[in-house]
């Protein structure tokens, strides 16, 4: 047992725990943020990701002392003042998801994936989602949230800049 | 799932990682956690202790210089993938690094994590052979051709923690891999190095370990062209033959990948 001191979704957190509990656990259990899925609990289908210093990480297969002094983002922690994520708006806009059990680690996925690469095509999303497994949606309108939210991302730090 | 009990300390130097990982018989070393949380959480490894490298700056690096790139141990497959350094250098290296897993396998898994459980599918190791690269721990350096001893074997001793690799740069190389179709490891997976000394050609994923190809190292030192491999096969009775294909099939596609390998290379 140790206490893990973190910040999650900008607020810090300070929490006993066992040494094993792994992060997923810790922030579903511990913390009540059930956003984030556990579907195979063996690092294949991204449902656990989480951002980790801004990247993204399954949460299934990190212990949560691993993420002491971190700053953690689970899917709570991007909406802002009410206002969706610009890709949460585009999964809904474009019906990217049906039972929604895949959607928080394919959002996180996708927000770490348009960071890394701004300006995305199918081929690469498609690529990029290798981690991540959906039963439901075949994928396609997934591909096109993500293609659409990296777009707008793309426009409005254009807005921003001019 | 959940794993036995443990305890983890995080290590703050390379001496103080060694000093806990010498005090218990029962501590591992925890790098990227891509493969040793796994196993812990089926409860195949039962570490007492877990002695957290992940975060020592000094493990986590990469430095060029004229002759060769150097990797820490705990530089992350990502920062492989993304080093300017490897990119202009061993190209091949940093696309190899990219295709280990997803990419948040990527963003915690570890070149040291990689070579030390030498999984036999691993790509890692496909590199680390055929480039004649050298692996230092904090005991000793220990040549590519004898670090790899067996599946899920290595020459590290109890309490050796590798520190950094050394990749010779070559005049040419490139790599090639047919994957799993669901894991995405490495069914066939051929690195091709070309350097003034010769062309080494390393496998894995088809055998029990990564291994060098040695007949077509000599054909391609004659003529480093795709052609050269014409007719030239490993024996499939040093392969695999499980669910996924049989050794006949993998010794087909070691072919295969060695030709796109060389193609690569050409580049
Ligand atoms: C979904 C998924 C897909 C994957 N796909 C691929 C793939 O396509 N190709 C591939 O090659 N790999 C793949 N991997 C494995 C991945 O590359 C792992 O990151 C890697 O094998 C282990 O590195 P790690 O840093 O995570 O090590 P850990 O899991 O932390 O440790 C592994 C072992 O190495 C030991 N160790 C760690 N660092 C050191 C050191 N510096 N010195 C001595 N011993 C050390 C540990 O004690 C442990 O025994 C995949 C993993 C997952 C989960
Ligand atoms: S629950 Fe973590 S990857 Fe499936
Ligand atoms: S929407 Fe159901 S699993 Fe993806």
């Amino acid at each position: 047992m140790a206490v893990v001191s973190l910040t999650v979704n900008g607020k810090p957190v300070s929490q006993e725990t066992e040494d094993r509990t792994l992060l997923v656990y810790f922030l579903r259990d511990q913390l009540g943020l059930t956003g984030t899925h556990i579907g195979c609990d063996t690092s294949q289908c991204g449902a656990c990701v989480v951002h980790v210093n801004g990247r993204a990480v399954k949460s299934c297969t990190m212990f949560a002392a691993q993420a002491a002094g971190a700053d953690v983002t689970t899917i709570e922690g991007l909406a802002r003042d009410g206002k969706l994520h610009p890709v949460q708006e585009a999964f809904r806009e474009n019906h990217g998801l049906q039972c929604g059990f895949c959607t928080p680690g394919m959002i996180m996925t996708a927000v770490d994936m348009i960071r890394r690469i701004p300006v995305l095509d199918r081929a690469t999303i498609r690529e990029e989602l290798e981690g991540n497994i959906c039963r439901c949606t075949g994928y396609h309108n997934i591909v096109s949230s993500i293609e659409d939210a990296a777009k707008r991302m793309q426009a409005d730090a254009k807005g921003k800049a001019a | 799932m959940i794993p036995y009990s443990f305890s983890y300390r995080r290590a703050v130097s390379l001496e103080d990682a060694e000093a806990l990982l010498a005090k218990s018989a029962d501590a591992k070393l925890l790098a990227g956690g891509q493969t040793l949380i796994a196993a812990m959480k089926m409860r195949l490894a039962q570490p007492s202790e877990l002695i957290d490298i992940s975060d020592l700056k000094e493990l986590a690096f990469i430095r060029a210089s004229e002759s060769v790139i150097v990797v820490g141990a705990a530089a992350k497959h990502f920062e492989v993938a993304a080093s300017a350094d490897v990119v202009r250098a061993i190209p091949a290296l940093a696309e190899l690094a990219c295709s280990i897993g997803d990419p948040a396998v990527r963003h915690m898994g570890t070149l040291g994590g990689s070579l030390a459980n030498n999984d036999p599918a691993a790509d890692y190791p496909a590199a680390v052979l055929a480039l004649n690269a050298t692996v230092k721990t904090n005991r000793r350096s220990i040549h590519a051709d004898a670090f790899f001893t067996g599946m899920f074997s290595t020459a590290l001793e109890d309490g050796e923690i590798i520190t950094e690799v050394s990749f010779p740069i070559p005049e040419r190389a490139g790599y090639a891999k047919f994957p799993n179709p669901a894991s995405r490891y490495a069914m066939a997976g051929v690195f091709v190095a070309k350097t003034g000394a010769g062309v080494r050609v390393a496998v894995t994923g088809a055998g029990a370990c990564v291994f060098r190809a040695h007949e077509m190292e000599a054909a391609l030192s004659k003529s480093f062209t795709p052609g050269a491999l014409a007719g030239i096969e490993v024996d499939p009775g040093e392969l695999n033959s499980d669910i996924h294909g049989s050794a006949e099939y993998r010794a087909n596609l070691v072919s295969a990948m060695a030709g796109r390998a060389v193609t690569a290379a050409l580049r």
